[in-house]
């Protein structure tokens, strides 16, 4: 059973084409990795299926669960259920991290007609994820990533993750900027939150990270469209062979 | 009378010349105090209404911009009296003692006068004027030095207000919070007050005014503090009126040596708004902090200047003032900070950062630093911008719908410069103003 269904995707950024008719399929529970060269449109993809402003998609459909996703605002897409960790997450100052957490929570509870989370159980669900995360409390009590490292902010992405409970997971380069300490607390985190009903979009540069976040399919993006979908060994294959091969067959 | 001093005369400025002459004899005060309202009235009949042309009120034509001059207003009759016996609940959380002034005259009985501390006595300034109370009529001069017509015009027609002298040495637990509000016809106010804090004294001192929806009374306020060697203050006025109203307020204070004072203007109301800040310190080692919020829609006009006067070594100095602005409002930040040559050793840095939340709304930031001393800090920053998109999404991919996004934003804006503020309590009540605020906005 599929979750997600991309179909002959087209969409520009600031006048250039960046997805070329890109056609992906996830089905649920199933953890999927798009690998691709630096430009092949690994970001755009991420940001198109969260709903940033300014990624105009001229052609194709993105359906979750059978909902046209194109059709809603980004907060909406997230109360059913999508989730884009951040390749940069983003520093708020002034905006306490608790106060965003628990406005985010209870705004997509609203969204579903469920009702808020009491104080108590808001503050026991997120020490419960944050232990598990090594996230001090005391970072907790700052501005949203303000002063946070490269790792920490990764950490605080998939905190926000694991209280949101979405269905689909886009993890955007999560692995960038993390040393491999940093990089298996987070793969760790991610690994947890693994479940029949949800499914991830692991996309990544390297292969390093599959090593910790296991794929159940790969698929090479080049160019904009995907190339090639294969088992985790062709994370493996790319890493000894790279690129080059699926530019010439992408164009 | 004098019409021919100057050619051409707004109806409000002739309305002003018309009211002296009809009122003078009945404002508080004889002798001196009546020379000195002369004084000052010629002033003002000698330039007349500050206008663009004059450089410190570049961005707020108030020429232009007032139409009439409303008679004096009316004292508060038995009825209104009754009905603003719980004015200056924007600040309700906080435990304060409540002055209450109704059409800028005093009112003792509603006001809260029982089990005053020891070293706090509280007057009301109409009856010093009638009484040529020395304390009072010493002070008059050091104001009026600055030359401003706001302030003159003040002088002229000052009527009542509150006079209030914290003695050496005293800690007022509760702060004291001078509620201004306005009932009956919408009429002119002109209320002076005097606040002596003495050495090493301290004192939370709250000033508000609020209204109606939709009067359009005329405000000139002015507050003289005097904080003392050593003491701490801790000052916020709250501008709340009718989106109506034209409020002119002037604080002009003198700080202490190794004293420390903090201002605060919060404002969300009013039609045109100016807040002058006329700051001086004169002896070494005092620390100042200047703050101010506003949060401005429809076609409201705020406008906040401030003259720092460094005049003395080793103080040091904090200003940051934000502004939200929204619809087609416009919000005017004008800073000067002087450094004079004795003032060697002074830290002072001011920033002005204004939140545009609409294409048409405008800022005018206008930062000075005129240093003659060589051995200071000094720096200032001035910004204009919208709402970061980038930050709107990250919140948005969160659930948080849009609205609520730029709440939340417009919040962390905001509560950079209430952060300032000592007093939790009145920082609680400022940030639960903003929210309001916001959420009429998205309402």
């Amino acid at each position: 059973m599929s979750l997600l269904d991309i179909k002959n995707l087209h969409v520009e950024v600031a006048g250039r084409k960046i997805l070329n008719g890109l056609t992906l399929t996830v089905d649920k529970g199933q953890v999927a990795a798009i690998m691709g060269p630096n430009g092949s449109g690994k970001s755009t993809l991420s940001y198109v299926l969260a709903g940033k402003p300014g990624y105009e998609v001229l052609d194709g459909s993105v359906t979750l669960d059978g909902v046209d996703l194109l059709a809603l605002s980004p907060d909406e897409r997230a109360a059913r259920g999508v989730f884009l960790a951040f390749q940069y997450p983003l520093e708020i100052p002034g905006v306490a991290s608790m106060t965003f957490l628990r406005t985010a929570l209870n705004a997509q509870r609203k969204a579903r007609g469920e009702p808020e989370l009491s104080t108590p159980d808001f503050l026991r669900r997120v020490r419960d994820v944050a232990g598990k995360l090594g996230i001090e409390q005391e970072m907790l009590r700052r501005s949203v990533n303000v002063g946070f490292s490269g790792g920490e902010k990764k950490r605080n992405e998939v905190l926000q993750m694991a209280l949101l409970e979405p269905r689909l997971c886009v993890l955007d380069e999560t692995d960038s900027g993390l040393d491999i300490d940093a990089l298996r607390i987070v793969a760790d985190g991610v690994n947890r939150l693994r479940s029949p009903d949800r499914s991830m979009i692991v996309i990544t540069h390297y292969q390093r990270l599959l090593d910790y976040i296991v794929p159940d399919v790969v698929h090479v993006l080049s160019k904009g469209r995907i190339v090639r979908t294969g088992g985790k060994e062709l994370a493996l294959e790319l890493e000894a062979h790279g690129y080059a091969q699926f530019q010439d067959e992408a164009a | 009378m004098n019409a021919e001093v100057r050619q051409i005369r707004t109806a409000a400025e002739q309305g002003l010349s018309d009211a002296y002459a009809a009122t003078k004899e009945q404002l508080p005060g004889a002798g001196a105090i009546a020379a000195l309202r002369d004084q000052a009235f010629a002033r003002f009949e000698a330039v007349g209404l500050p206008h663009r042309r004059i450089e410190e009120w570049k961005y707020t034509d108030l020429r232009a911009a007032m139409r009439e001059a409303k008679p004096l207003a009316a004292p508060p009759d038995a009825g209104t009296r009754a009905r603003m016996r719980d004015a200056g609940v924007t600040v309700a959380g906080v435990e304060a003692r409540r002055l209450i002034f109704i059409n800028g005259m005093f009112v003792p009985d509603i006001s809260d006068l029982v089990a005053l501390e020891p070293g706090l006595t509280i007057g009301s300034m109409a009856d010093a004027l009638a009484a040529a109370d020395p304390f009072v009529v010493s002070r008059f001069g050091r104001v009026d030095a600055s030359g401003d017509v706001a302030l003159a015009l003040n002088t002229a027609f000052m009527g009542d207000g509150a006079v209030i002298r914290v003695a050496p040495g005293t800690t007022l637990q509760r702060p004291l919070h001078l509620v201004f509000t306005f009932d009956g016809a919408p009429g002119a106010s002109f209320v002076r007050s005097l606040v002596e804090v003495g050495a090493g004294a301290r004192l939370a001192l709250i000033e508000s005014y609020e209204s109606a929806e939709g009067r359009d009374d005329q405000v000139n306020a002015v507050v003289e503090l005097m904080v003392g060697d050593k003491a701490h203050v801790d000052h916020v006025k709250i501008g709340a009126e009718s989106t109506g109203a034209l409020h002119v307020a002037s604080l002009v204070a003198t700080i202490g040596a190794d004293a420390h004072l903090n201002t605060f203007v919060f404002n969300t109301g009013g039609a045109l708004v100016r807040n002058q800040l006329f700051l001086t310190l004169d002896k070494s080692g005092a620390t100042l902090r200047v703050g101010g919020a506003s949060l401005l829609k429809g076609r409201q006009h705020a406008d906040l200047t401030l003259l720092l006067d460094h005049a003395s070594g080793g103080c040091q100095s904090r200003e940051v003032f934000k502004t939200v602005l929204d619809e087609r409002s416009r919000g005017v930040f004008q800073g000067r900070i002087i450094v004079r040559p004795k003032a060697q050793k002074t830290d002072a840095r001011m920033m002005s950062r204004a939140l545009l939340l609409s294409e048409d709304a405008e800022a005018d930031n206008k930062p000075e630093l005129e240093i003659f001393a060589d051995d200071v800090q000094c720096g200032h920053g001035a910004t204009a911008g919208a709402l970061d998109d980038n930050l709107k999404f990250y919140l948005m991919a969160r659930g948080i719908p849009e609205k609520e996004a730029e709440a939340l934003l417009v919040q962390a804006f905001i509560g950079e410069a209430i952060e300032g503020i000592e007093h939790a309590g009145l920082r609680d009540a400022l940030m639960e103003a903003s929210v309001r605020w916001l959420e009429a906005r998205s309402g």
